[in-house]
């Protein structure tokens, strides 16, 4: 579904991505591994087209992502959960999840995800009139994750959903992950925290500053010397 | 008593029209952090259109007072699509001295237009406006009570544009993060041009109302109620929508109450607005209703 081939992104004087390959096929969970500034969310902001790229290709089902606003990214069917939440926290649960619909004109459909991602998250069904402001770290999490889905999206990408959470929490968060899997949803999942992503996902990319190390199915990256060393720390 | 009625209704009167201006300073603040000095300046036009329109061109004054509200708010899009949007990554002070040109351009474009320049020029009034109502022994002119019910319509009317519609939802998004707005699939620069259509629409409604309450228009004449209404939007919280309402109508109320009880302070008007306004940057510069901002990155 998604296919990027030799990424190259630049900030400023600094080559922070090196030419990245990867691959998402429809279906499938994937994930992105690497430790903090490998270029993981700097991938994602590519894709999403917050950042230019110097040189590569992006493409969805064929179509390239290049050179297209981030709001037409959306609108083609990939939307986000960013780094660090960014919940809007003036906003209602409510309405922060209306917003990630708002490309969205078919108002069954978005009744219909509204009810799933209440399903999938019960605790913002509870708190759907508060401000997002007032809930904890891991509800905000759910909620940048349910906001991302209101979308409706074909791919998902979802940027360290475990950061700053509680151990309980990162399995709460997962078990939903693990829904979404079993329901076929495609994702793209960027990871610090290897051990959780190596669970959940089908196969895997390790970036290390701005270059891919390795790549594989999840089976055999966690039984891969780098990655258990590096990653899983044994 | 009838003193402190109509003293009352004026300040009621003065405010509306404040708090009409101080909506299109807060929003657009609230969204590019930019002090749109040309906001000001954007009231006064709305006054002129309604002359060329009513006194020039003849139209029933409704429908040109109507027309103006229309034109003005293209221009308040106009101005934002060539001169800021260009200017959106750069940095802010280079946003606030364009802001200054703008204004100065807009000013400017008065005093030498063929049909504007010159001699000030007679607004035209509408009969309701001037008609004297009575109520017992207190003489009320239509200006008092229509200017503040047509300021309130207005401002319910915003109400519910920004906290009960889609637009609304993504104007209030994007004063807290720009990019996260865009993640969510809407076109920021739309909601930005909503925005500037919104806060000048009310700017000039702001503006045709002022020229029923001052009937005579020159180049100058948004300069110090631009000012005026900025301080109202830092009494109430610059950023926040409900605040730059409630900071008009404090600073109409307080306006009015001090030249009327206290005629010989009446001098001391704008030094008196400007030391609240150097008050509130120093002592509360988040306003009544307002919260720490965050500087933007």
């Amino acid at each position: 579904m998604l296919e990027v081939q030799n990424l190259h992104v630049f900030y400023g004087g600094i080559h922070a991505l090196q030419g990245l390959s990867l691959s998402v096929p429809e279906g499938k969970v994937v994930t992105l591994l690497g430790a903090n500034g490998a270029g993981k969310t700097t991938s994602l902001r590519a894709i999403m087209g917050l950042v230019r790229p110097r040189e590569g290709q992006i493409s969805l089902n064929g179509v390239s992502l290049l050179g297209k606003k981030p709001y037409e990214v959306v609108r083609m069917g990939v939307s986000m959960a960013p780094e660090g939440r960014r919940i809007f926290p003036d906003l209602t649960v409510l309405e922060n999840l209306l917003l990630g619909a708002y490309a969205r004109t078919d108002t069954a459909g978005v009744a219909r995800d509204l009810e799933f991602v209440f399903s999938l998250f019960p605790r913002l069904r509870e708190r759907q009139n508060q401000r997002g402001g007032t809930l904890s770290g891991g509800e905000q999490q759910m909620l940048a994750v349910a906001r991302a889905l209101m979308a409706g999206p074909k791919l998902l990408l979802l940027d360290e959903p475990s950061l700053g959470l509680a151990p309980v929490l990162i399995t709460e968060v997962y078990r939903a992950f693990q829904r979404l899997r079993e329901e076929g949803r495609t994702i793209l999942l960027v990871e610090q925290n290897a051990r959780a992503a190596l669970s959940l996902a089908d196969y895997g990319y390790v970036l290390e500053t701005g270059r891919l190390v390795a790549h594989g199915p999840t089976s055999e990256l966690r039984e891969s010397d780098l990655v258990r060393k590096a990653y899983l720390g044994i | 008593m009838a003193t402190y009625l109509q003293q009352v209704l004026n300040g009621v009167t003065l405010g509306s029209l404040y708090a009409l201006i101080a909506i299109g300073y807060t929003m657009v603040y609230g969204i590019l952090r930019l002090i749109n000095f040309a906001h000001g300046d954007v009231f006064m036009w709305a006054g002129y259109w309604v002359f060329f329109l009513v006194a020039l061109f003849r139209l029933p004054w409704w429908i040109g007072a109507l027309c103006a509200v229309v034109i003005t708010a293209l221009m308040g899009v106009t101005i934002e699509r060539v001169a800021y949007r260009p200017l959106r990554e750069a940095p802010r002070i280079s946003l606030l001295i364009t802001a200054i040109g703008v204004s100065f351009l807009l000013e400017n474009l008065i005093i030498v237009l063929p049909w504007a320049g010159g001699r000030q020029k007679p607004y035209p009034t509408p009969a309701l406006m001037t008609q004297i109502y009575t109520v017992g022994n207190v003489r009320i002119q239509g200006v008092t009570i229509w200017v503040p019910l047509i300021a309130a319509a207005c401002l319910l009317g915003l109400i519910f544009l920004v906290y009960r519609t889609k637009v609304g939802r993504a104007m209030r998004a994007i004063a807290t993060d720009i990019e996260t707005t865009a993640l969510m699939g809407a076109d920021i620069n739309r909601v930005i041009s909503y925005t500037f259509l919104v806060g000048s629409a009310l700017a000039a409604v702001g503006g045709i109302l002022w020229g029923c309450r001052y009937p005579r228009l020159q180049w100058d004449l948004g300069i110090m109620p631009g000012w005026r209404a900025f301080t109202a939007a830092v009494i109430g919280g610059i950023g926040n929508i409900v605040g730059a309402m409630l900071g008009g109508f404090l600073l109409g109320l307080a306006e009015i109450l001090i030249v009327a009880f206290l005629p010989g302070l009446s001098g001391f008007r704008d030094a008196f607005i400007f030391a609240i306004l150097i008050f509130f940057l120093l002592f509360k510069p988040t306003g009544i209703l307002g919260k720490p901002m965050k500087e933007k990155v």
